[in-house]
C-alpha cells in the first residue's frame, strides 16, 4: 500500500537500486538523469498529440461541429496520423532562403521550447532539478523562443515571414516586461525563485488568492508568449498568411507547430505552480501519487481556458496589442508590486493576522483595477472629444 | 548545488539531439524532388517582387530600446524582491526610489509618443 501510494517515484527509486547493482554509483546516477530527461520528452510529445486533438475537438464544438472522429475510436489517432504525414512530406525550401538560418531555426524553437521542463516540478518529489533560480531559467529559456522566431522569419526570404517575426519579437519582448513583473511579486510574497519552494509556500492558501491580478497579468502576457489567440498576429492568416513559419513544410514544420503547443503549456504549467499551487490538493501528504493528477488537472483547465478564449475573441491589431502591454499591463504590473511590497512590510511590522492581510490584498486589488478602468475611460473619452474615432487611429505608411 | 545543473545540462542535450533525430528520420523517408517553382518564396501565387529583406520601421527599434531598460530592471528586481522578508523598511524606500526613475523614463517615453504606432 506505501508502496502504491507513491507508485512512480517508489518505481524510479527500484530501478536505481536494481541498476546500482551491477554498475558503479556515478554511473547509475547518470544512465537515471538520462533516462528522467528522454520520460520527460517523450511525455511532451505525447502532450502535444493529445493537445492538438484537445483542441480541434474543443474548437469544433465551440463552433457547434464534431471535429476529428474518423481516425480512430472519437478520432484519438488523429495525431499519430499527422505526424506520420509530416514526417513522409518533402521539406521545400526556397531559393532565395538564408539557408543554415532557414534549417537551424526549427531546431533551436523545439529545443527552447522543451528546455523548461528540466526544473518544472510535476508531482511530490517528482522535479528533474530543484535549481534555487527555477523561475529565472524558465524566463530566460523561453526568451530564446524569440531568437528562433526571428531565425525563421527571416531566414526564409520571404516577406510574410519577416513581418510576422518582427511582430513576433516585438509583441514577445513587450509581454516579457509585465510577466518578469508579475513574478516578481509572487518572489517577493514567497520568498524564493525555486518553483519546488514556491509550490511548497503555498501548502495553506494559493498565491491567487493574494495576487488575483498578478495572475491575470501572467496568464495574459502567457498567452502572448506563447503567439496564443487573441495575440497571434505574427500568424495572422489573413494578412500574413502564416507568418514567420510560411516557408516551411514537412518535419520542419512539424517542430514549429509542436513547440507552440509546449509553449502553452509551459505557460499553463508555470502559472499553476505560481499561483494555484502547483501539485498541492487534498490529501497529497498521505497518497502522493495524487500531487501529479492535480498538478495535471490544474494545467489542462488553464489549456482549456486559453483553447476557449482563441475560440471566442478576435484578433489584436498590432497597435491594440502593444498599448495593452507598455500602457495597461505594465504600470498595473508595477502598482501592484509596490502595493504588495507596502502592504506586506505594513503587515508585518502591526502583526496583521493573515486573513486580514488577504482582505488588504483583495481590497488594494480592486483599487488598482478601478484606477486602471478609470484612466483608460477618460482616454477614451479624450479621444472622443478630439472628434478621433478610438477605435482607428492607425496610419499605415 | 552544482549537481542540480547536471540535470539541466543532461536535459540540454536530449532536447538539443531530439529535433535532428526529426529531421534524420525525415530525411530517411520522404521524397525529394526539387523544382524550381517549387523552391520560388511564395507571394500569393505571383511572381515575387523584389527582396524580403528590406528596410524596416524605426518603431520596431524604439520598443526593442525600452525594453532593455525594463528588462535590466526585473534583473535588479528579483533579487530585492526574494530578500524581501530579511530587509527592513530601507529596501522598499530605495525600490521606490529605483521604480521612480524607470517610471520617469516611461512616462518620458511615452510622451514623446515613442510608445505610438503611427
Amino acid at each position: 500500500m506505501a508502496f502504491l501510494s507513491d507508485l512512480l517515484v517508489n518505481l524510479w527509486n527500484w530501478i536505481a537500486v536494481q541498476l546500482d547493482q551491477f554498475l558503479p554509483s556515478w554511473a547509475t546516477a547518470l544512465v537515471m538523469l538520462f533516462a528522467a530527461a528522454v520520460v520527460i520528452v517523450v511525455f511532451l510529445l505525447l502532450t502535444v498529440m493529445f493537445l492538438t486533438l484537445l483542441e480541434r475537438k474543443v474548437v469544433a464544438r465551440i463552433a457547434d461541429r464534431i471535429g476529428p472522429n474518423r481516425v480512430g475510436p472519437f478520432g484519438l489517432l488523429q495525431p499519430i496520423a499527422d505526424t506520420l504525414k509530416l514526417i513522409i512530406k518533402e521539406n521545400t525550401e526556397p531559393a532565395k532562403a538564408d539557408h543554415p538560418v532557414f534549417r537551424l531555426a526549427p531546431a533551436v524553437v523545439a529545443t527552447a521550447a522543451l528546455m523548461p521542463y528540466a526544473v518544472i516540478p510535476f508531482g511530490r518529489g517528482m522535479v528533474g532539478s530543484d535549481v534555487n533560480i527555477g523561475v529565472l531559467y524558465v524566463i530566460s529559456i523561453s526568451s530564446l523562443t524569440v531568437i528562433a522566431v526571428l531565425m525563421a522569419g527571416w531566414g526564409g526570404g520571404n516577406k510574410y515571414g519577416v513581418l510576422g517575426g518582427m511582430r513576433a519579437v516585438a509583441q514577445m519582448f513587450s509581454f516579457e516586461v509585465p510577466l518578469a513583473l508579475s513574478i516578481g511579486s509572487v518572489a517577493l510574497l514567497t520568498g524564493s525563485l525555486s518553483l519546488v519552494a514556491i509550490t511548497e509556500a503555498q501548502r495553506k492558501l494559493w498565491l491567487i488568492v493574494a495576487q488575483p491580478i498578478a495572475f491575470l497579468v501572467y496568464l495574459l502576457c502567457g498567452a502572448a508568449e506563447a503567439n496564443r489567440a487573441p495575440f497571434d498576429i505574427p500568424e495572422a492568416e489573413s494578412e500574413l498568411v502564416a507568418g514567420y513559419h510560411v516557408e516551411y513544410s514537412g518535419v520542419r514544420f512539424a517542430f514549429f507547430y509542436m513547440a507552440e503547443y509546449i509553449n502553452m503549456f509551459t505557460t499553463s504549467a508555470m502559472a499553476t505552480i505560481l499561483f494555484l499551487g502547483g501539485w498541492q490538493g487534498p490529501f497529497v501528504e498521505r497518497v502522493p501519487i495524487l500531487s501529479i493528477a492535480y498538478f495535471l488537472a490544474k494545467v489542462y483547465g488553464l489549456v482549456f481556458l486559453m483553447i476557449w478564449v482563441r475560440a471566442t475573441f478576435p484578433r489584436l491589431r498590432i497597435d491594440q496589442l502593444l498599448d495593452l502591454s507598455w500602457k495597461v499591463l505594465l504600470p498595473l504590473a508595477l502598482m501592484n508590486l509596490l502595493v504588495t511590497a507596502v502592504v506586506d512590510k505594513v503587515a508585518a511590522q502591526v502583526r496583521l493576522s493573515s486573513t486580514l492581510t488577504i482582505g488588504v490584498f483583495w481590497g488594494s486589488n480592486l483599487v488598482l483595477v478601478g484606477v486602471v478602468a478609470l484612466v483608460l475611460y477618460l482616454s477614451y473619452r479624450r479621444k472622443r472629444a478630439r472628434g478621433l474615432n478610438p477605435h482607428y487611429q492607425i496610419h499605415w505608411h | 548545488m552544482l549537481s542540480d545543473y547536471v540535470f539541466i545540462g543532461l536535459f540540454a542535450i536530449v532536447a538539443a539531439i531530439f529535433p535532428f533525430a526529426g529531421f534524420a528520420v525525415s530525411y530517411l523517408v520522404r521524397p525529394k524532388r526539387p523544382d524550381p517553382v517549387k523552391s520560388d518564396v511564395y507571394e500569393c501565387g505571383m511572381k515575387p517582387i523584389g527582396e524580403a529583406w528590406v528596410q524596416f520601421k524605426v518603431q520596431y527599434y524604439l520598443y526593442a530600446l525600452i525594453f532593455v531598460i525594463f528588462d535590466v530592471m526585473s534583473v535588479f528586481l528579483f533579487p530585492w524582491a526574494v530578500a524581501y522578508h530579511t530587509l527592513g523598511l530601507y529596501a522598499l524606500v530605495e525600490m521606490c526610489i529605483f521604480l521612480g526613475i524607470l517610471v520617469g523614463g516611461l512616462i518620458y517615453a511615452w510622451r514623446k509618443g515613442a510608445l505610438r504606432w503611427v
